[in-house]
């Protein structure tokens, strides 16, 4: 029964990286940037959350899609004032930009929020299932957030292959150019890819949030860095990379905490992803793409 | 290209994460009731987290010392000279502890009171050891404060007297035949506490079926280790961290629906003050302070009646400690007979002899001594939370 209740463990924290791993795929996929400040949209996602919720009083649900609005707006924001102006410039500069936006933010919420941390109410009120006469308990939170995040993944694959703005994304990551010359408006595709990486990064802030119930103005950082390994991890570019590196990487870093040793966790987590690097440099789904000479 | 890209990522991740680590946040240094008048005064400094995760303890230590600061100078000061006092925030930090620190030394700090926990307090007693500044911490309680530095003391007990205390009154008091440790092994005060209880829950005989750790990387998530815990049949945790992480563990305990006894040492003080925290979680759970507000002699109640008065709050055992503080320096600096006028190198001095003959009867104890190490020998009691509030266990 441990080993079940410490693998659903795994999934539901492996489906929180997943939904944010999408955040750092996506925009990498298409605008071939990383977008560190991704991490920090999501807290100022979960303070909106917590804001709606707890200081004024609004049904949950209300106060996520408040949260999303507000964080695709911002997404789309700081796509334009950060991010836009760069892209011309080389890869390097646009990854300190995206660094500054991330300290920005941090230091943004600081300001606002303060830096006490909150107790966050969680935004599911279901107790969750008690299985094999109370042997194993799962909590709602772990069960909504695993269905979130395979409603999110499947609707998104689904998006971008079946429809036009879905078909546009596609081809402006497989050539800018070229998309460019058949008419398709690669601004507009960008700016709509940070604004869907940004409304998901708000979810991911609910749910991160409510099953780990702190939220100070760095909640942000450490999922966001986990999130972007488990990207890397499953392929960075790929929509299922991105779910498949998350929930690997939860249930990894929940196994490795339960069996091996619950100091050594991190490490194990980030070895293993050493590891698939040197075997696989492209990740578990990464295509290999031939450089044009 | 693709390659490049993913080695530029890595290497941004990696920056990234150092950037975490050090630079958690930015502190505009809070200075509080600095007097600028050319009055000679006795200038005592302060530092402390009054934001951040351990905001409650560093808030509590300025408001404290403030109230003591005002009570001596209005009983004429110290030796006929007034106190000026400069609380200064470190958010827990080392590093800006550090920088709070040299912002004291510019406004010319004589002698320090702090710094409130023990990772920042570590970095700062090795610069007021080489300053030659006297230092005399309300609450850090590692061990690693007060090594190798003469002029560092503690005004709370020491980690390994919380780690062994703590396992004798388990023991004693029978609260829990099978215990689970869950412990921050980053931080010098958890570890400390937790080896020094191991140590002495062998001693004892208490059963320890779980130990499981977590570091400051990965503070959010106790599920695993409670459910190892819960596996291991513990029917007592032994938690010896913050109250911050103590709120969550609390929390998702609940959500498992594991409920042990719970017994935390003296970082869970505050529990109660969390933000949004649903209190009633904290219910029975029991900590090891040296103060109680509720306890009934003279000092402890007038002490607590001015706090809540002026910061409509209820002081816990840092405040108290750090009001102590003021007075132990009082009557170390008039033991030595001195005046502002003397250079910090022999205010230190003379402090360093004076303290080691210090009896003194406070709010934290009753008779508290200093050893030439820097240790307080006093005594700890328990107190258990019960609807709401702190209640000593007798």
């Amino acid at each position: 029964m441990g080993f079940l209740t410490y693998l659903i463990n795994g999934l539901s924290l492996g489906s929180v990286y997943a939904i944010i791993a999408l955040g750092y795929t996506m925009v990498y996929g298409i605008a071939k940037m990383l977008n560190f400040a991704h991490g920090d949209v999501i807290m100022i996602g979960a303070y909106l959350v917590f804001m709606c919720m707890s200081n004024s009083g609004l049904p949950a649900v209300v106060s996520i899609v408040i949260a999303i609005a507000c964080c695709t707006v911002l997404g789309i924001i700081i796509e334009k004032i950060a991010y836009k102006p760069l892209r011309k410039a080389t890869n390097l500069a646009v990854l300190i930009t995206a660094i500054g936006v991330s300290y920005f933010l941090q230091n943004m919420a600081l300001l606002i929020f303060g830096s006490n941390p909150v107790s966050f109410t969680s935004v599911i009120n279901w107790e969750g299932l008690s299985l094999a006469g109370g042997q194993l308990k799962i909590t709602g939170n772990a069960i909504v957030t695993i269905i979130t995040c395979l409603v999110i993944m499947f609707g998104l694959m689904w998006f971008v292959k079946n429809t036009k703005p879905g078909q546009a994304m596609r081809a402006v990551s497989e050539d800018k150019d070229a998309a460019t010359l058949m008419g398709i408006n690669v601004n507009a595709t960008i700016s709509l890819t940070f604004a869907i990486g940004s409304g998901l990064a708000a979810i991911a802030g609910a749910l991160l949030c409510s099953s780990y119930p702190n939220l100070n103005p760095y909640t942000g950082s450490m999922p966001g860095i986990k999130a972007f390994t488990a990207a890397v991890f499953g392929g960075i570019g790929s929509i299922p990379g991105a779910l498949i590196g998350g929930l690997l990487l939860g249930i990894i870093e929940i196994l490795a905490k339960a069996y091996i040793s619950s100091q050594l966790a991190d490490a194990i987590v980030f070895a293993v992803l050493i590891i698939v690097l040197l075997v696989k440099p492209t990740g578990i789904l990464g295509k290999q793409i031939k450089e044009k000479v | 290209m693709k390659r490049k890209m993913l080695s530029l990522g890595l290497c941004a991740m990696m920056t990234a994460s150092l950037l975490v680590g050090c630079g958690s946040g930015n502190t505009e240094g809070s200075a509080e009731n600095v007097e600028t008048s050319g009055e000679l005064t006795w200038r005592i400094g302060g530092i402390g987290p009054t934001t951040g995760g351990a905001a409650q303890y560093g808030q509590g230590v300025m408001n404290a010392i403030q109230i003591a600061v005002d009570e001596v100078n209005a009983a004429g000061g110290i030796n006929g000279y007034q106190i000026s006092f400069n609380f200064q925030d470190d958010e827990a930090d080392p590093q800006k502890s550090v920088n709070a620190y040299n912002t004291l030394k510019d406004w010319g700090m004589q002698i320090l009171e702090g710094t409130v926990t023990s990772g920042a307090c570590a970095a700062v007693s090795a610069e007021t050891y080489n300053d030659r500044i006297f230092q005399i911490t309300p609450s850090a309680s590692s061990t690693s404060v007060i090594e190798g530095n003469d002029n560092t003391f503690q005004i709370c007990f020491s980690d390994p007297n919380q780690g062994t205390v703590s396992a004798d009154y388990i023991a004693e008091n029978g609260l829990g035949t099978k215990i689970g440790v869950i412990y921050d092994s980053s931080d010098p005060y958890s570890s400390g506490v937790y080896q020094n209880f191991a140590t002495e829950a062998a001693n004892v005989g208490l059963d320890v079926v779980a130990t499981e750790a977590f570091t400051s990387d990965s503070k959010t998530d106790f599920t695993t280790q409670l459910q190892k815990c819960k596996d291991a049949g513990a029917d007592l945790l032994f938690l010896p961290f913050y109250y911050t992480e103590g709120s969550i563990v609390l929390t998702q305990a609940n959500k498992m629906g594991y409920a042990p006894t719970m017994f935390g040492v003296d970082g869970f003080d505050g529990l109660l003050g969390v933000e949004n925290f649903d209190v009633s979680l904290a219910e029975g759970v029991y900590l090891l302070t040296p103060f109680a507000a509720d306890a009934d002699d003279e000092a402890t109640k007038k002490f607590v009646a001015t706090y809540e008065e002026s910061y409509k709050d209820t002081p816990n055992q840092f405040a108290a400690d750090a009001y102590d503080g003021v007075y132990i320096i009082k009557e170390a600096l008039e033991a030595a007979n001195l005046t502002p006028e003397a250079s910090n190198e022999e205010i230190c001095d003379a402090l360093i002899s004076e303290i080691q003959n210090v009896n003194y009867n406070g709010l934290t104890g009753e008779g508290m001594t200093w050893n030439d190490k820097g240790e307080v020998s006093k005594d700890p009691k328990a107190v258990v939370i019960k609807d709401g509030g702190y209640v000593s266990v007798q």
